[in-house]
C-alpha cells in the first residue's frame, strides 16, 4: 500500500512539474525574446577598451543576478541522463534562460542611467546548493559591467560623423568650382 | 567613489595605485522562505527570495570593499570582480574585489 503511494506522489509530482515547468519556461522565453529586442538599443560588449570617440564620458558599474530554481520533471530526466551520459538538454534550457535574463536585467539598470553602451560584461554562474540529495536545485546568474554614458553635449560639438581628409576635401573644392 | 569594471577610467589618469580592497558577506534567508523554495523547486520558475538575497549581500560586500578603499583614502575602485560561493544549505557567500586607486 505504501509503495503504491509513493508511485503516486511521484507521478503526481512528475506531471506538476512537466505541465508548470514548461508552461513557465515558454512564458520566460517569450518574455525574453521580446525584451531582448526592446533593449537592443544598449549594445553590450565585451572589450574592455573603449574606443577614442566615445571620450568625454561617464562610467557607472551596473549589474543584474537571477536565481532559477529546477523543476521535478527536469531533475529526472537529468537524472537519467547522467545513468547514459550525453548532453542534458534539460538543464541547457535552464542555464541559458538565467543567463538570457541576467544580462537583460542588467540592460534595464543601463536604460534608467541613459546609458549608450555596457562595456567589459563578466558573467558568473554559481549553483546555490549542491551536495546533499533533497537540497533545492537553482542556477544563480551574475551579469556586470560598466556602463557608459556618452556625454551629450560633447557629441553636439564634434562634427558630423563623415570625414573627409585633406585630399578629398580639395578634390570636391576642385569639382564645385 | 567610483566603481567600474574596467582597468582604467576613460579620459582620467591614475596617480597611484592602492593595492587591493576586498569585501564580502555570508547570508541565509529565513526557514519560511527556504521552504517557499523548496516547493517553487517542483514547479520550477524564479527563486524571488534568493534573488533578493543575492542583491542584498551584494550590496552588503560592495559597501564592505566601499569602507575599506576608503580608509585608504582612494577615490576610485577599478577592475572590480564578484565571486559566489555556496557555504550550506540557503546560505551563500559574496565577495567582490578590486583595485583601489587615487585618480586626478
Amino acid at each position: 500500500m505504501e509503495a503504491y503511494l509513493e508511485i503516486i506522489i511521484f507521478f503526481v509530482l512528475l506531471t506538476l512539474g512537466y505541465v508548470f515547468g514548461q508552461s513557465l519556461e515558454k512564458n520566460h522565453y517569450r518574455s525574453i525574446i521580446k525584451r531582448e529586442s526592446q533593449l537592443r538599443s544598449i549594445p553590450v560588449i565585451a572589450s574592455k577598451i573603449l574606443p577614442e570617440e566615445f571620450l568625454p564620458c561617464q562610467t557607472e558599474m551596473v549589474s543584474g543576478n537571477v536565481v532559477i530554481s529546477v523543476d521535478y520533471f527536469k531533475k529526472f530526466v537529468a537524472g537519467l541522463r547522467s545513468i547514459v551520459g550525453g548532453r542534458m538538454a534539460s538543464y541547457e534550457s535552464l542555464i541559458d534562460r538565467a543567463r538570457r535574463e541576467a544580462i537583460l536585467r542588467m540592460q534595464q539598470e543601463a536604460k534608467r542611467l541613459n546609458a549608450d553602451y555596457v562595456f567589459n560584461i563578466k558573467m558568473e554562474t554559481s549553483s546555490i546548493s549542491k551536495g546533499s540529495q533533497n537540497s533545492i536545485g537553482s542556477v544563480e546568474v551574475l551579469a556586470y559591467g560598466t556602463a557608459i554614458i556618452i556625454e551629450k553635449d560633447a557629441v553636439k560639438q564634434t562634427p558630423p560623423k563623415v570625414s573627409i581628409s585633406g585630399n578629398d576635401a580639395a578634390a570636391i573644392n576642385f569639382r564645385t568650382t | 567613489m567610483l566603481l567600474t569594471t574596467l582597468e582604467y577610467v576613460p579620459g582620467k589618469t591614475i596617480n597611484k595605485h592602492l593595492g587591493l580592497v576586498q569585501g564580502s558577506t555570508v547570508r541565509a534567508k529565513h526557514a519560511g522562505k527556504d521552504i517557499m523554495a523548496g516547493i517553487k523547486n517542483i514547479f520550477g520558475g524564479e527563486l524571488k527570495a534568493y534573488t533578493e538575497l543575492l542583491q542584498e549581500s551584494r550590496e552588503e560586500a560592495i559597501e564592505r570593499m566601499k569602507e575599506q578603499a576608503q580608509a585608504t583614502g582612494a577615490n576610485a575602485i577599478l577592475n572590480i570582480r564578484f565571486s559566489t560561493s555556496s557555504i550550506t544549505q540557503g546560505a551563500a557567500e559574496i565577495y567582490t574585489y578590486g583595485t583601489a586607486v587615487i585618480l586626478e
